[in-house]
């Protein structure tokens, strides 16, 4: 998950009233034009990430130290970079380290914005729109500007959280510093990456929950549902599309977190024990410039994001054909 | 069904009060949640108005009794403010010219016209949009320093279209889709010519999408950090983001000025945060359609 800023698709709602003519093509102009047209956006991809790929598969089979720095022709070495690396214990840690922040953080987030999403849909309506007006706050933060002001919050000597525990009975937490330790660390980061993302999840489900039609609802409360029942009997079953979307969403996000976590190591966190995927990579090829070792855990990246984004993507074509 | 009748009849103001309380705690629930989600901004805004000597107090002030303009002085003073944001201002407008038009061309292709290659395009686009940052940026950073373009707008530019096209022509997709060809063709008939007609009548119809489209151009490029950590090593070519992590790292060496620091924060996101809010109407409202990014 990079910024959680997310401009909206009004074009998708357009779309659907719109699949039949568009279904007629156009047969009168020449067929070079739909390609002429595409040229400028296959260039951009082209340079701007074809070739970083095609660097990186090449480069991941190539030996590329200090010697290459200085000119030397690389060597092809097959899959020995991969090797290196994979057989490393410090990459297992990242990798296993990463997975589980990712899906912590995906579940709480999903947990906590269909909570909001209930809630919304349970209050009055003034309550509603401020909730609704917080999330968006919390939403429009800048990345940069939350870590920041997180970094403030769990400041060791004046921070506000520091002092609020305090004052609450928790002595032990007065000049605590949250960010010298591993747990507490990930715990703060938590905080931020939910914070941030809370807002797109309740903001989709409770979209998806407003579509849920009045009579259905009518309907079972005649039967006599409780209102635990429709929830559980209707509302979740009818909002799970959405649900499962959010999710696949929230943890192909939360699997590269890097920018969060590099601007909390400033604070003086253990690097080494800190970092997820996105930083051991930036150490290995910034860092030690071990640019065939980095090359080879980004395509490992890489692959996995397609993997996890398949089911995704072919929810998104078949709304293309449809 | 006795059960049912027995509820429904039974005395209304045992089960109606029930029903009130746990609407009121439901009610207050919502609020205090409201409040929580909207204090780490609260804070942000509260202390960079807050004067040093008073945030450096042992209790801390919850309302602004003591503002100031100072902290926003102080970091307006410095000449790196100014030059981040010229920074920021020239790479987010050449990356969104770009982006608009090249999407634009794009989605005008996919959707209104049948071609070998489209499907693949369409497939290669949804997948490159989910591409993460961090595992091209070792490469795109050997790319741009093996070309000479590191710490340039151009460099970076590039980058950011294409890191941003993606999504844009998906969503312009959409649009130009929802926008009926035979429109057009009624204009033609009516003695329009081809390129006349697009622009009288397809054109306007589609301003919302192109604003939509670039607003999410301005967002991600103007908010965009990890690219340019690498980009953009030299401290006179930051942007903002990078300037603002600079800025907390120079002021953590003499113990940090946190008035300072939030007043630096508050410069980033109040632009964003009020530019977010004038568009959100737009964002949320078909967000479950599958067009979503973060």
């Amino acid at each position: 998950m990079t910024t959680p800023v997310t401009a909206g698709s009004t074009g998708a709602d357009l779309a659907h009233p719109a699949t039949a003519p568009t279904a007629t093509p156009r047969r009168r102009r020449t067929p070079a034009t739909p390609y002429l047209l595409l040229a400028p956006a296959v260039a951009v991809l082209l340079l701007g990430m074809g070739y970083p790929v095609y660097w990186q598969i090449i480069t991941s089979l190539q030996e590329y130290g200090l010697a290459q720095q200085f000119g030397q022709p690389p060597t092809f070495v097959g899959l020995d970079n991969y090797a290196r690396i994979f057989g490393s214990a410090d990459l297992w840690a990242v990798v296993l380290r990463s997975i589980a922040f990712c899906l912590v953080n995906a579940f709480v987030t999903v947990g906590i914005g269909l909570a909001f999403a209930l809630l919304m849909r349970a209050v009055h309506p003034a309550i509603k729109v401020a909730l609704q007006v917080c999330l968006l706050l919390a939403w429009a933060m800048p990345m940069v500007a939350a870590v920041t002001v997180f970094r403030w919050l769990f400041d060791y000597r004046t921070g506000v959280v520091n002092w609020l525990l305090v004052q609450v009975g928790f002595t032990g937490y007065e000049g605590y510093s949250w960010f010298s330790q591993p747990l507490t660390f990930f715990f703060v980061a938590t905080l931020i990456i939910v914070w941030m993302s809370v807002p797109f999840v309740a903001l989709s489900v409770f979209a998806g929950l407003t579509q849920v039609p009045d009579e259905i609802l009518e309907a079972a409360r005649i039967d006599g549902a409780g209102p635990a029942q429709i929830l559980r009997r209707i509302l979740l079953p009818m909002v799970r599309p959405v649900l499962s979307i959010v999710l696949l969403l929230q943890i192909i996000w939360d699997l590269r977190v890097f920018a969060q976590i590099r601007l909390l190591q400033d604070a003086g966190a253990p690097v080494s024990q800190t970092n997820l995927l996105g930083n051991f990579i930036y150490e290995l090829g910034v860092g030690r410039q071990d640019f065939a070792g980095a090359a080879a855990v980004s395509i490992f990246v890489l692959l996995l994001t397609v993997v996890l984004s398949a089911p995704y993507v072919r929810s998104l074509m078949k709304e293309e054909v449809a | 069904m006795s059960a049912l009748t027995a509820s429904a009849v039974r005395p209304r103001t045992a089960a109606g009060r029930r029903r009130r309380a746990s609407r009121w705690a439901l009610g207050a629930l919502g609020l205090v949640t409201a409040l929580v989600w909207a204090f780490p901004v609260y804070w942000m805004m509260l202390s960079a108005v807050t004067p040093q000597a008073w945030l450096r107090a042992t209790t801390p002030q919850f309302l602004p009794v003591h503002a100031t303009a100072s902290n926003f002085q102080a970091v307006l003073d410095g000449h790196s403010f100014w030059t981040a944001l010229r920074m920021s201002l020239s790479i987010t407008g050449v990356a969104v010219a770009a982006v608009l038009v090249f999407a634009f061309f794009a989605a005008l292709a996919i959707s209104r016209w049948r071609f070998r290659g489209r499907k693949g395009f369409v497939l290669a686009v949804l997948f490159v949009q989910m591409l993460p940052a961090e595992g091209l940026f070792i490469a795109q950073y050997k790319m741009l320093s093996s070309a000479q373009l590191l710490n340039t707008v151009i460099g970076v530019s590039v980058l950011y279209t294409a890191a941003i096209v993606p999504f844009t022509v998906w969503m312009l997709r959409g649009f130009v889709a929802g926008i009926p060809a035979e429109l057009e063709e009624a204009a033609m008939v009516d003695g329009l010519s081809r390129t006349r007609a697009f622009l009288r009548i397809t054109f306007p119809l589609l301003a919302p999408g192109l604003v939509a489209a670039g607003v999410y151009a301005f967002l991600q490029a103007w908010n965009e950090f990890t690219v340019a950590l690498v980009a953009l090593p030299a401290e006179s070519a930051q942007t903002l983001p990078l300037w603002l992590r600079g800025f907390l790292a120079a002021s953590a060496n003499r113990g940090v000025d946190w008035g300072q620091v939030m007043a630096a924060s508050t410069l980033i996101a109040l632009p964003v945060i009020v530019f977010f809010m004038i568009v959100q109407g737009r964002m949320t409202s078909g967000l479950v359609s599958g067009a979503v990014k973060g």
